[in-house]
């Protein structure tokens, strides 16, 4: 079974999140945190990080730039999903190297699409 | 002995003179001078001292009065070993100052007064006309001498015409050598050439004859010397008073008698020579004197008792058959004549045409003709000058009938112009000398002169009445022309010169020290009294003058003009003249463009005074360093004015600069605060639109429903508290609040904002200490702002207090009219880097979801309190986190000043 990580510091968001992957499928697991969220990648090893960029401790950005600089999850998958829609936002992601962008609020469909996308299934 | 040979080898001589002053100016203009400038060409030059007065007239003194012609001699020694530091003063300054005569000397000094120019010159003008007529008179008679001792028919030519032709042939001289050029100092090379060889000749000559006369008449010197012991002659007694005073008048006339003045000081080239001519002068002058007392000893004897004893020195020889010696001693007194008189009418003509001619000249001439070249004009007027001063001297002679004792007129002449000498050296020596001080001494003691001496030489009945002389003017005893105030028997020439130097210094003296000398007489007085340390410092600036070079001229030009501008200009100049490159000949076209040039950029004086000094055309005078001084002034005032704006200017970008800052960090602040928003309206938007559809998709189990139906409520809460927070705090910022003032109890409004506050993570225990006696104060504000604030603080407690058994202090007090309530819970606090920014808006230090509000709670508090005029701070230094809220008692907003957030 497929392992997707959120990290995410807005509990309710979290909660419609998890709901909405484990029906799809998916193992889904949740941090509140940047730092945590690192190291939950180093112990779960997910398939998909989904990843909020205004975070606690470590911000999104920087979890992704820490994610990219260890060769071993320097391919994981990256959705990165945010508040902030401004374009400049969009582009400081993607140069941070996500594998993908949603702003919130998003289409319930629309998000489980784009983690099947992710996840190659 | 022919007078036609006489006459011949007169006109010879003159030839011979016009050769030799012909040849110096070819000398001086060639720029060989080294012969020119030989210390004994200025001592033989200062001989003019001795005129036909001393060649002919000191034996007839000598005759009449004894040793007394001496004192006459005696004051120029005694001034030249003793006193020459005053004529090397005068040499000094008048080097400095470019002197042209001792008008202009005491005109400078006195702040260029024109007004003392012309008094001095009226002064010298009126006391040597006399002199030159004396000198006419000498010429005259010395042809009349040869005349009627001719055995042939020869009868003396009418006496006025041998004088009209005598002076008309000293005017061409003079006229030829005198104007030749107008330097900017008055010197004349071929001239002062010319009179020295005369002092060569009338001194050879008077030495010839006293030579004769001792070994050819007198038997030798012993002989001669016994001869004179035994003369017992009364009016040959020594008269002290009369040799004291005989003395000072020489020695005053020899500093100011123009002619003395012109080549003493105008003539000078080298000061050195002065130190040469200390000694060589007085030598000169014994050597002068030396024969005279023998001349007119055997003079006496020889000759038959009617004789003029002022023509011994021709007569005796010529009665003694000696034709040749008679010849030597006739041209050794026309050359004393011809000198005195060349150098006198240079003398005077320079100051007739400098203080009178010219101004008048320069005032009546149409202001448009003023531009031409003046140099046409000044030498035309100092040739007229020339013929009027020899003219006047002709026409005394005619009118006195030169009858007088020659002796007598040159004492006359002296103690006039002597009268110049208070201002004179109190000009040089004296700071405090006023122009006034000078004008009214100097005219006092020319009208006490021409009372007491000159008016009464004519004779009783002549310039005045017998009864004048007898009774007074007016009638008043005391003012008879020879016993003023009173003063009986004294010698006229004592008398006279005793009351009016008297009066002429007191008068100075007086005169200068109640009148205030203008600026440019202080700064004149100033350089006159200290000529010698001036020099020092011209020398340090590097002033000099001389010819500049065209190349020279560019570089100074560049630096005023700046570097393009002046070679444009110059190659334009240079093409105007007809030649290549860009170095113009300096015509005095070209100079006269350049100034009106440079004037256009350093002012008209300064230009003035630049070309001036650069090539000596005139002598940058202390007016024109006034004007420059003034156009300074001016341009300094206006580089201030400039300046000024330009600080001003500078403020104003300043000020702009800082206002465009504000305005790109307030839209800075802008569209962080937007963006803020967006993200605080999307997160709880997320979760209510991610629910709903989880919802309508339906197939829940009912618990899952309630639970995220829940979720969605309070998440559209969470939207609406965040929605009326922001128009809440944009009210308050603009300052457009509603406020409702009333009167309220502080613990009724506390206990109101603990009930409310209660919400907030209400299953806590949180324990509220407070005292409730210290908060039984009444205030006038708005109390639901206020509790809305006190809300805000205990809320924020109840949330972030992290203690085990959290305690929130509540403490009033009152001071000064205002009140202070204190919130210190007991929690960690909040860390040092962080206490500024909690007031600022989404300013949130721990997680959202803990928060549950939207970040601007704080931001609020501190607007409500600027409403309020109170203030709202955090309270650093406490356990916990604590929180200062302070307002005044009586809250009156007309008085209040929304302090500074």
């Amino acid at each position: 079974m497929r392992h997707v990580l959120l990290i995410e510091d807005e509990a309710n968001i979290a909660e419609a999140l998890r709901f909405i992957l484990s029906r799809d499928g998916w193992s889904v697991s949740v941090v509140a945190d940047g730092a945590l969220g690192l190291a939950a990648v180093a112990e779960l090893h997910p398939d998909l990080v989904i990843l909020d960029l205004m975070l606690p401790s470590l911000s999104g950005l920087e979890v992704v730039a820490a994610l990219r600089a260890d060769a071993a999850t320097a391919a994981l998958p990256v959705l990165m999903l945010t508040a902030k829609g401004q374009e400049r936002d969009r582009a400081a992601a993607e140069a941070a190297g996500v594998s993908d962008f949603m702003t919130k609020p998003f289409d319930n469909a629309e998000i489980r699409a784009r983690v099947r996308a992710l996840l190659g299934a | 002995m022919p007078f036609n040979l006489l006459v011949l080898v007169c006109l010879a001589y003159v030839a011979f003179l016009f050769a030799v002053a012909f040849a110096g100016e070819r000398r001086a203009s060639s720029g060989k001078r080294r012969f020119l400038r030989a210390p004994i060409v200025y001592t033989l030059s200062l001989s003019i001292y001795c005129t036909a007065w001393t060649f002919y007239g000191a034996v007839g003194y000598a005759a009449r009065s004894g040793l007394e012609f001496l004192t006459i001699y005696m004051g120029p020694t005694l001034v030249f070993v003793g006193w020459w530091w005053i004529l090397r003063k005068l040499v000094r300054i008048g080097r400095q100052q470019r002197v042209t005569s001792i008008a202009d000397l005491i005109s400078s000094r006195y702040g260029k007064s024109n007004t003392l120019g012309v008094l001095v010159t009226l002064i010298a003008v009126l006391a040597a006309t006399p002199y030159i007529a004396l000198q006419l008179q000498s010429v005259t008679l010395s042809f009349g001498v040869f005349a009627s001792e001719t055995p042939e028919n020869w009868a003396l030519p009418n006496r006025d015409a041998t004088v009209f032709w005598v002076a008309a042939g000293l005017a061409l001289f003079t006229i030829v050598f005198g104007t030749r050029n107008l330097d900017a100092k008055e010197q004349h090379h071929g001239i002062v050439i010319a009179i020295a060889v005369e002092a060569v000749v009338k001194l050879v000559a008077l030495l010839a004859v006293g030579i004769f006369v001792v070994w050819g008449l007198g038997g030798g010197a012993m002989a001669m010397i016994d001869r004179i012991e035994n003369i017992a002659n009364p009016a040959w007694e020594m008269r002290p008073s009369r040799w004291a005073g005989l003395i000072f008048l020489s020695a005053a006339a020899v500093i100011s008698l123009p002619r003395m003045f012109q080549v003493m000081v105008v003539e000078n080239i080298d000061e050195g020579d002065l130190a040469r001519a200390s000694w060589a002068f007085p030598l000169y002058l014994f050597l002068m004197n030396i024969f005279i007392l023998p001349i007119a000893v055997v003079g006496m004897d020889l000759m038959p008792k009617g004789a003029n004893p002022d023509m011994l020195v021709l007569t005796l020889p010529l009665s003694q058959g000696q034709g040749g010696l008679a010849m030597l001693a006739f041209l050794g007194g026309f050359s004393s004549a011809t000198s005195m008189v060349i150098v006198e009418t240079i003398a005077l003509a320079t100051m007739v045409s400098n203080h009178i001619v010219m101004p008048l000249w320069l005032r009546l001439r149409p202001a448009t003709a003023l531009s031409g070249d003046l140099r046409v004009g000044i030498l035309l007027s100092r040739r007229l000058s020339i013929m009027a001063v020899l003219a006047l001297g002709v026409g005394y002679f005619r009118l006195s009938g030169g009858s007088n004792a020659l002796a007598a007129i040159g004492l006359i002449a002296f103690a006039g112009m002597a009268q110049v000498l208070p201002a004179l050296l109190g000009g040089i020596f004296w700071r405090g000398g006023t122009k006034l001080g000078a004008g009214l001494g100097m005219s006092i003691g020319v009208v006490i002169w021409a009372y007491t001496l000159f008016l009464p030489s004519f004779g009783e009945g002549a310039a005045l009445s017998a009864q004048v002389f007898r009774e007074g003017l007016f009638g008043w005893h005391w003012l008879r022309p020879q016993a003023l105030f009173g003063t009986e028997g004294m010698d006229p020439l004592i008398h006279a010169l005793f009351w009016s130097f008297c009066l002429n210094t007191a008068a100075y003296a007086l005169g200068s020290m109640l009148s205030f000398p203008d600026p440019v007489e202080r700064v004149q007085g100033a350089s006159f009294v200290n000529a010698f340390d001036n020099e020092q410092q011209a020398e340090r600036l590097g002033w000099s003058q001389g010819q500049a070079e065209p190349e020279a001229l560019l570089n100074m030009a560049q630096r005023i003009l700046g570097d393009e501008a002046a070679l444009s200009f110059f190659e334009a100049e240079t093409a105007g003249q007809g030649k290549a490159g860009y170095l113009p000949d300096l015509t005095p076209a070209f100079l006269a463009a350049l100034e009106r040039r440079f004037a256009g950029s350093v002012g008209a004086a300064t230009a003035h005074a630049m070309i001036s000094q650069l090539f000596g055309r005139a002598t940058v005078t202390v007016e024109d360093l006034m004007a420059v001084a003034n156009e300074t002034a001016q341009i300094m005032e206006y580089s201030a004015r400039l300046e000024s704006q330009q600080s001003e200017l500078s403020r104003t970008a300043r000020q702009l600069r800082d206002v465009n800052e504000k305005l790109t960090q307030i839209s800075a602040q802008k569209d962080a605060f937007l963006s803020q928003i967006s993200h605080e309206l999307r997160t709880p938007m997320t979760s209510i639109r991610a629910f709903s559809e989880i919802l309508t998709e339906g197939d829940l189990p009912a618990q899952r429903v309630a639970d995220y139906g829940q979720i969605i409520h309070t998440e559209a809460q969470r939207l609406t508290r965040l929605l009326d927070d922001l128009l809440d705090i944009s009210v308050l910022e603009n300052g457009a609040v509603q406020l409702t003032l009333g009167t309220a109890n502080l613990s009724d409004m506390i206990e109101r904002a603990l009930a409310s506050a209660s919400q907030t993570r209400p299953e806590r225990r949180f324990e509220i200490r407070r005292d409730v006696a210290q908060e039984a104060i009444f205030l006038r504000t708005d109390s639901d702002r206020l509790v809305q604030v006190f809300i805000n603080l205990i809320s924020n407690a109840r949330k972030y207090c992290d203690a085990a058994e959290p305690v929130l202090r509540i403490a009033v007090r009152q001071k000064g009219g205002r009140i202070m309530i204190d919130f210190i819970d007991n929690g960690a606090g909040i860390p040092k880097p962080a206490q500024a920014l909690i007031f600022e808006k989404f300013a949130r230090l721990s997680d959202e979801s803990r928060a549950g509000g939207a970040g601007l709670g704080l931001a609020i508090c501190r607007e409500i309190m600027a409403n309020l005029g109170g203030t709202v701070a955090y309270l650093p230094g406490q356990k916990g986190a604590a929180f200062r809220v302070s307002l005044p008692l009586r809250f009156d907003p007309g008085l209040a000043i929304n302090l500074p957030a």
